[in-house]
Parts: structure tokens; sequence; C-alpha cells
């Protein structure tokens, strides 16, 4: 059944309906009318799924897709136009650019969590490339992937862009046929196995994955307002997102002051009782809801700690001088649990991150811009923010993607674009001049081949018309200024026939 | 396996304090490996000095040990020293230069666009190393294809365990002796061997794997490379189609494609694999292929020092048994104990001919007749995609529909494999010619993590309460206002200042003409 839909997509594609900017540009705003006109809907299924607020479902996932859209729409033409690159001396006449291409079939495979977002932004990219896509939403999510599968064939074409359910084992018959592109977001284990299916095929993939994102809390920074910003990240979706400041470090001499601010926060934000502010979500489902209070098993929580299993409900949790070696931190926590680890200083915390594997997201919390400096450049992630958290995922123009275990590739606006195509590279030239090729021919000497060095060694030149037009405004500025340098010397020096010249000039206009 | 008496005890964290024991049990290339990450997690392979100093050290070695390269070249695969010179280290040459000079800036922050939300912050990308990145070599450009990545991986400040390919027995004898000698031997220590101690090296842990090779390793490099989640840049092969117009100089096209065709004899990843052309130019392709290769490699190829020979037995029995169920047009003589076969054309071939079930990868030029350019191109998209796709014409509108109707890692008009020397193009295959790119600033981005980052302050907290709970509609609202598109500041910056020299045009024309 799959195979079908699969089969059917790539006949789509190679029909080649997807070449042409126009049709690119009408499922785009088809797409952004679905955002539209469908967010009641989509804002009902997420509640099912997951508990989302009406208001944290247009936050964290809608607007940014309306962007996404909005920007493709704007750029697509600049985008997908042909690249022209810097030239030799060997092919200052010619033509070179880049030529952006579809790749073909993209599989994308959706997470749970953000279950539009993370499947619709890189939907969107694969579109604004041209290609074809076999969307796979996540079964965990079930509510939103039925309804992704019934909306999307109203809005798109349906045979270029299938949406196709099920569990594991319809995720593995996927992975089995052959794509041009697969791109995956969820857990580093399930992304080993996508990687090894690609291979098969000699398949590129993009692994969006997870980690435990460090943040780190300097001693002499405004504290209350780095705890409000962490309080919100870490408990928005209960937890449940891949760049959620997982853990804090900080010296023990802070930590009491982090735990009150943190506690005052939450009162702000969710009231005395979280499992009744309309805000607060759930966990997904039983399986991780046992896996996030096991975690916790053995410590006590200094904040929160109460739990209902019947609604998969964590209260929001902070625990305090939590041992390196513990459950909690050997994987990532995607849960509403925020342990304090503590470290004698900054110095410390880098060695504590680099110890470990290269998280999504690093998170510095100082007020030293010398300090968190030092910091990026000491240690390694897919992203940072210093001074907040999450912030650099909302801003398009930064690439977005994981280093070693936290995943491959990237995306996010021009990033997706680029991700999903295939940057060919163009070299028109001319069958002319054909006595300029008589050095690289046999019979070869030492002569000929020092011609060769001499244009394969010259430096690129840059023949772009933004820089030939620079060029020659330039030297004309250039000639008009020293023209009025020697008009004026000659006038300063008082020579008779100018001053006459400029008095019969003057006294003829007034 | 060899024990190689590199390393010293401490080891980092990660390497979980192995007893000595444990360490002599190590094989010869987890040791290298193991070294290099040492070497790496020291940071001086960081420094823009260091990785300055490495380059212009490999720069050296070339300079000085132009010799020993080109008699191995010569033993490996009878090249001519000038050949040497012309494919493989001119070229690298010319990248050193290439990133010495740029590394500063592709090294540097790289600024991006902002929004509304975060103007008053600063944005960049950093480039940053990756760690270890393992390069595996090919046979036949042994320099170009191994040293093109090294130069990318030190210049983005990795350490690299270079791995070439054994095929080519004289030249890795001669990378193992001499790049220690120049460059830095824990950063980057040569491991050579064959396939159990390529095997051996795949099951460590890297940052980043480059091959060069074919679809078949290929495939098992990644499969390897997915158990420990590194990615990959894998330049493999495939049949490259070269179609020929009948409206263009058939001549000067026919020298050209001779060129790129017997080259190396034929043993080039990007070589015009099979022609395209209507039968009414066969003959007149034949006979000029026929002059061309007189003229480069006179009557007697055999004796010719610019023409190569088959690297090994293996390919040459490969190669010779493709000829079978083809006619010979020119040359098909072959000589096994010499590993010579002679610049070889084949007329009328047929799509199921073995011929052209594989990439030939020999000096064995099939001639398939087609209808015109539009049987061409259902031909070849009908196949995988190729590394190199060549068209000759002289009309633009063949060209054009080339390009927008097939797809292949790179396209060239009106020559052949030259595109691999522009540094400013990126060199790579797609689908099963290969993934990723290299050359000049590709190879520095390839072998380097892109790190967004974004540097806020703990000010302006007045501005995030929009997006925190309790949530409202109004809340709402501004969220949608201030998370508009990117705003172009480049366009209100040269707005901005044509109002003002619009402004103080106006003042001086009030001043002085009124």
């Amino acid at each position: 059944m799959d195979r079908q839909t699969v089969q059917r997509t790539r006949e789509a594609f190679l029909s080649g309906r997807t070449r042409p900017l126009e049709f690119r540009l009408q499922q785009l705003h088809a797409l952004k009318r679905m955002i539209n006109e469908k967010e009641t809907e989509i804002s009902t299924a997420l509640k099912q799924d997951i508990n989302r607020s009406q208001y944290d479902t247009p936050l964290l996932e809608l607007i940014g897709i309306e962007n996404e859209i909005k920007l493709a729409i704007d750029k697509l033409a600049v985008w997908a136009a042909p690249r022209p690159v810097e030239r030799n001396l060997l092919t200052i006449s010619d033509e070179v650019y880049i030529q952006p291409e579809p790749l073909g079939v993209v599989l994308i495979i959706g997470a749970w969590n953000y279950p539009w977002a993370l499947t619709l932004v890189p939907l969107i990219g694969a579109i604004a490339a041209g290609n074809a896509a076999v969307v796979k939403p996540s079964e965990l999510s079930e509510y939103s992937s039925l309804l992704l599968r019934a909306l999307l064939p109203r809005y798109l074409d349906k045979d270029l862009y299938p949406v196709v359910t099920g569990g594991v084992s319809e995720t593995q018959e996927l992975l089995r046929l052959r794509f041009d592109h697969v791109f995956y977001t969820g857990s580093s284990t399930v992304g080993k196995l996508v990687m090894e299916a690609a291979a098969r095929h000699l398949t590129p993939v993009t692994l969006e994955l997870g980690g435990k994102s460090p943040c780190y809390i300097d001693k002499n920074c405004d504290i209350r307002t780095a705890c409000r910003r962490i309080t919100w990240g870490k408990f928005v979706n209960c937890g449940q997102t891949c760049i959620a400041p997982d853990f804090i470090l900080c010296e023990p001499c802070i930590q009491g002051q982090v735990v009150e601010c943190i506690r005052q926060t939450l009162l702000e934000f969710y009231g005395a009782d979280p499992k009744c502010s309309p805000d607060y979500g759930r966990i997904v489902n039983q399986r991780h809801f046992n896996r996030v209070i096991g975690l916790m098993e053995g410590y006590t929580p200094v904040v929160g700690g109460q739990s209902d299993a019947s609604q998969c409900y964590i209260a929001p949790t902070v625990l305090k001088d939590v041992p390196p070696q513990s459950r909690m931190m050997q994987e990532e926590i995607f849960g509403p649990l925020l342990p304090i680890v503590t470290v004698s200083d900054m110095d410390d915390a880098i060695h504590f991150i680099n110890e470990r594997e290269k998280p999504l997201a690093l998170y510095i919390f100082c007020s030293d811009k010398k300090a968190s400096k030092k910091m990026i450049g000491e240690t390694t992630s897919g992203g940072v923010t210093v001074n907040d958290v999450m912030m650099h995922y909302t801003l398009s123009s930064l690439p977005f993607g994981g280093v070693g275990q936290s995943g491959m590739g990237r995306y996010h606006g021009k990033h997706t674009f680029d991700q999903l195509s295939h940057q060919r590279a163009c070299l028109i030239r001319s069958l002319g001049m054909e006595s300029v090729n008589l050095a690289r021919y046999p019979p070869q000497d030492r002569r000929r081949a020092r011609r060769v060095r001499m244009a394969l060694r010259s430096p690129l030149i840059d023949m772009s018309k933004r820089t030939f037009i620079w060029a020659v405004t330039a030297t004309i500025i250039g000639f008009g200024l020293f023209i009025s340098l020697l008009v004026i010397l000659l006038i300063a020096s008082g020579l008779n026939c100018t001053c006459w010249y400029w008095r019969g000039f003057y006294n003829y206009f007034y | 396996m060899k024990r190689s008496p590199c390393l010293a005890p401490p080891f980092k964290i990660q390497e979980r304090n192995l007893p000595k024991l444990e360490l002599l049990r190590m094989s010869r290339e987890q040791q290298a490996v193991a070294c290099a990450r040492k070497a790496f997690e020291t940071g001086r392979s960081k420094s823009l000095e260091h990785r300055i100093r490495q380059l212009k050290n490999l720069k050296r070695l070339f300079a000085e040990r132009q010799q020993e390269i080109s008699d191995a070249s010569k033993k490996d695969l009878n090249k001519s020293e000038a050949g040497t010179q012309l494919f493989e280290t001119v070229g690298l040459e010319g990248e050193i230069n290439l990133v010495i000079r740029k590394l500063k800036e592709w090294a540097a922050p790289r600024k991006v666009e902002k929004n509304l939300l975060i103007i008053s912050d600063t944005v960049y990308i950093k480039p940053e190393p990756l760690g270890v990145v393992l390069i595996i070599g090919a046979w036949n450009y042994p320099w170009a294809v191994t040293i093109q990545p090294l130069v990318g991986a030190i210049a983005a400040g990795n350490a690299v365990v270079i791995k070439p390919s054994e095929v080519c027995v004289h030249t890795a004898k001669v990378m193992e002796e001499l790049l220690p000698l120049y460059i830095d031997k824990e950063l980057y220590p040569v491991v050579s061997g064959g396939v159990p101690e390529t095997q051996e090296l795949l099951r460590q842990r890297f940052d980043h794997i480059f091959y060069t090779g074919n679809s078949v390793v290929g495939k098992l490099i990644m499969e390897a490379a997915a158990k420990h989640l590194t990615p990959v840049t894998l330049e493999l092969g495939g049949k490259s189609p070269c179609y020929i117009d009948k409206d263009c100089d058939i001549s000067i096209a026919c020298r050209r494609v001779t060129w790129g065709k017997y080259t190396n004899c034929g043993q080039t990843c990007i070589a015009p694999d099979y022609i395209l052309c209507e039968p009414s130019i066969q003959d007149r392709v034949i006979e000029e292929v026929k002059k061309s290769i007189k003229d480069f490699y006179t009557e007697n190829p055999k004796t010719c020092p610019d023409y190569g020979r088959i690297i090994n037995q293996r390919h040459f029995k490969r190669i010779m048994a493709m000829v079978d169920d083809s006619t010979v047009a020119a040359g098909g003589d072959n000589d096994e104990s010499d590993c010579y076969i002679a610049p070889t054309v084949l007329r009328d071939v047929k799509p199921e001919a073995k011929v052209m079930q594989e990439e030939i990868f020999g000096p064995l030029l099939p001639i398939l007749p087609v209808s015109g350019l539009d049987e061409a191109i259902k031909f070849i998209n009908k196949r995988e995609k190729p590394l190199a796709l060549y068209v000759f014409t002289a009309n633009d509108k063949v060209i054009q529909k080339m390009v927008d109707e097939t797809s292949s890692g790179g396209l060239l008009a009106n020559d052949c494999i030259v595109h691999f020397s522009v540094s400013s193009l990126p060199f790579g295959g797609v689908g099963n010619s290969g993934m990723g790119c290299y050359h000049g600033k590709f190879s520095f981005d390839q072998m380097s993590h892109l790190r967004g980052c974004l540097i806020k302050q703990l000010k302006m907290e007045g501005m995030n309460s929009m997006r925190y709970p309790p949530h409202t509609m109004e809340k709402l609202g501004w969220v949608r206002f201030f998370l508009l598109r990117n705003l172009d500041l480049s366009s209100m910056g040269k707005m901005a200042l044509l109002a003002a020299l619009a402004v103080m045009a106006a003042v001086l024309f009030k001043m002085y003409l009124l």
C-alpha cells in the first residue's frame, strides 16, 4: 500500500509539474490558507494529543509555520535562481554558476511534541525546492496525524504530497523504499536506524535529534530574569521540547536563589496548582509518564514532584544537588523535571559539558560578554542562545540543527531550501578559444605544464555585476575628483585666463 | 596489526581511563584514532596560525618532493611527470593558496539577517571544527582526492586520520613516509592497509567521514557511519554521459572528449563514460576521435610516455570483458602483462551491451546513436544520476534544455573535466553518484559545524511577557506582530541613505541655486 503511494508520488514528480515556480508558490499559498482556516481544528487536535493550550498552539507552532511560508513565498525566485560564482583565469569568458535543483521524492518523518511545526516546516522547504514529499507524522500524536492526513490532500496536490500514517512497522516499511532525501526528527536511537536504512539506497539524510541541553547560570548575573526565561523554556509543552534547557549548572552559592526564583515564576505562570492551569500541558502517554517518573526515583524535589497517572500529569519539578551519575543525568529528560547540578565555576561547567555528547542547544546566562564568548569558544553544540532559551530557533536566518549525537544537517528559512536541493555546478564554455587548451593536451612537456600551472594557480576573480559597476563608478568618481582638484588648484593659483573664464560664466547667468 | 608507539596515557575521561594492558590490546587503527582525538582535545588544531602553518608545510611537501611523487605515480599508473603535475599537484597548490588567503574570512563569525524581535541582539553563525575526520582516498588521482579534502579538514581546524588507497601501492607508501615529515603526525596520522584495516578503522568513532570511491563501498561506509551518527561525504561515480549535438564544431568537441576520456587511461571519476549522438554524425565523431588519439598519443600509444596503464590485472580483466558484445571502431589491442589497453572506440553500442551496465573506468569509449536531444534526455533520465554530464553544442537552447530536464552532480558544456578545477564550484554527486560536496570554501564548510549563535541581554524583560503564561489574546497579537519575516536591513539602510542624500540635495539646491 505504501509502496504504491510512493510509486505514485515518484511518477507525479517525474511528470515535471513541481518545476515551475508558479506551481510551488501556489502550493505554498494553499498551505498558508490551511494553517489560517483550520487553526481551531488544529488546536483541538493538539489539546487531545498533549493538552496544549489554545494560545500555545499558535504561539509555538502556527505563527512559526506561517512565517516560514511567507519567507519562502517572498524569496523563492531568489533562492531558485542560478547563483553565479567567482571565476578564475581559465574560465574568465565562461558562464559559471550553481543551479539549485529538486532532489526528487523526500520522506519527512515528524515527531509528536510539535507535530505540525516539525512536519510542515520541512515540507515547506521541500515544496519550495521543487520536490515531491511523503509526509509521515508521528503516530504518538494521534489526533494531529489523522487531522493532517485529512487536511493536506484538500489543500495540496495529493499525488505529490501524500500523508502516510502508521506506527513502527509502517515506518520500517517506508524506510525500505528508495527516497532522494530522508528528513527525520526524533531520538538518536531511531536516528541511527533511519541512517542505516538510508545508507542502503545512498540516500542523504537530515537528522534533527536531541540530547541534554545544558543551561549555565553565572553567579554574577540578574538571576531573577534568567530564571524567568529558563522556567518558561523548560516547562512549556510540559518539558517536551528538543531544545528545552535540560539541566542547570550553577555554583552552589546561588543554587538556593535559583530555586526560589523558579518557584516564584512558576506561581506567576501557572498559579498555585498547575494542574488547574489551562496553560500547563500533559505528558503525551503513559509510557513516557512512567519513564519520566522513573528518572526522579530516589530524589526529593525541592519544588513540585506531584503527579497524577490518570491524567499523565507531572507538576513542574525542580531538584537540587543532583549527582552527575544519577539516572536523570544519563538520558534526555523530555519532561518537566529540572535538575540543578553544582559546579565550582565556569571552567568546571565547560569541562562538564565537554565530557558529554554534543548537545542540540547550549544556554549561557552571564552578563560578562568576554566570559560568554569564552564558553562559546571552548564548547560546541548545535546552537547557542546567551541570556535566553530557545530563541535561536525562531530566527529563520540561523541554521537550526545538531552536531554529533544531536543530529546532522540543518534547516529553517533558506537552509531548508538548500538542504533539500541539489546544488548543481554548471560551467558553460564555448567551442572557441581552442588554442588556450593546447597547453593541457599531450604530448606533455615542462613548458606546457608551466603554462597550465600559471592558469590554474590564478586567484579567483569576482566578475559579478556589482563589482564591475563599483569599479566603473569608482574610476569615474576618481577621475572627476582629480579634474576638480586640478581646476581648484588652477583657480587658486590665480591664473588670469581661468579667472576671466569663470567671471564670464558668472556674468552670463546672473 | 602493528603496534603504534604514538600514545602515552593519561587519556581524557571519554577514553574511560584505559589501563596500560588494554592500551596494548588496542589495534593500530584504534590507537591512531585515539591519538588523533587526544591531540584534537588539546585544542592546538584550532588556532588559525597552526592551520596556516600546516598548510604551508603541505605546500612545501609538493615543492620539495615532486620527484618522489612523480616516480611513484609512474610506477602505479604510468603517469608522466608532467601529467602528474597537471592533474594532481598543481591543482592542490592552487587550492592551498586559496585557503591560506581566505582562511581568516571563512573562519570568522558570519552575520545573518535579523527580525524585529531580536533587532538589538548579536546574531551570527560560527564555524567550528567537527573533531576527528577520516579521509579515505582513491587510487586514480591519489594525491588530488586524498589531499584536497585534507586541506579543507585542516583549514576547518579538525584532526584527520588519512587512509590512502592501498591499490596505488607506491603512492600510498610515499604518502605514509612523507606526510608525517611535514605535518603534525599526531593530529594527522596516516594509516595504510587494505580492506581489513579499513573495516577496523570504520568501527571507530569519527566526527566526519570523507570517502572517494565506488557506490558499493559507499553504502557500506554510510552504514558503518550510521552506527555512530557520523555525517559522511561520499564522492562516488557513475556513467557520465556525453551528448554531442550535430550542430557544433565536431572536430573540437571530439578533441576535448578524447582528452577527457583517455587521460589517466580513462580512470577518472568524471571522465565522459559514453557518447550519445545522432547516427548521421557517428562516423565523423569516430574519425575525429581517431585523429585526436593519434595527435595525443602517436600511432603507437603503448610507447607514448603520456599514455597510462590500467592500475592492476583485476581491473584489466574487468574492462576487457566489456568489449565482447560491441563493435570496435578504433583501438582494441591490449597487453595483459603490461596492463595496457589501447584507446578504444566502440560503435553502434546497444543499451543492453555489457559496456553500458557499469562505470567503465577504462579507455573504452562507446557511442550510442540516439534520434535527437529528446531521446538523449530520456535515456539519461532513465538511469542513475551521474557525477558529471557533458553536452557539446553551439546552441544555447540545447544547453538550457539539458540543464532543466536532467540532473547530475555537475554539468559542463563544451568541454570535459575542467569544472573540477574551478574552486568556486561545489564538486560532488547526487543520488548514486554521491552526497556532499567540496573544493575551496565548500570543503571548509563541509568539515565544519556551522553553529547558530544568538547573544541576548538580560534587559528588556518586558518584551518577553507576551510569550509567558497566563496567555491572553492580546499577548498573542503582539507575538504575531513581532514575528514578522526578517527585515531586510540592508535595503532599509540603502533607503535611509537615499533619503539623506535627497534631503542634502534639496538643501543645497535651495541654498545655492535659488
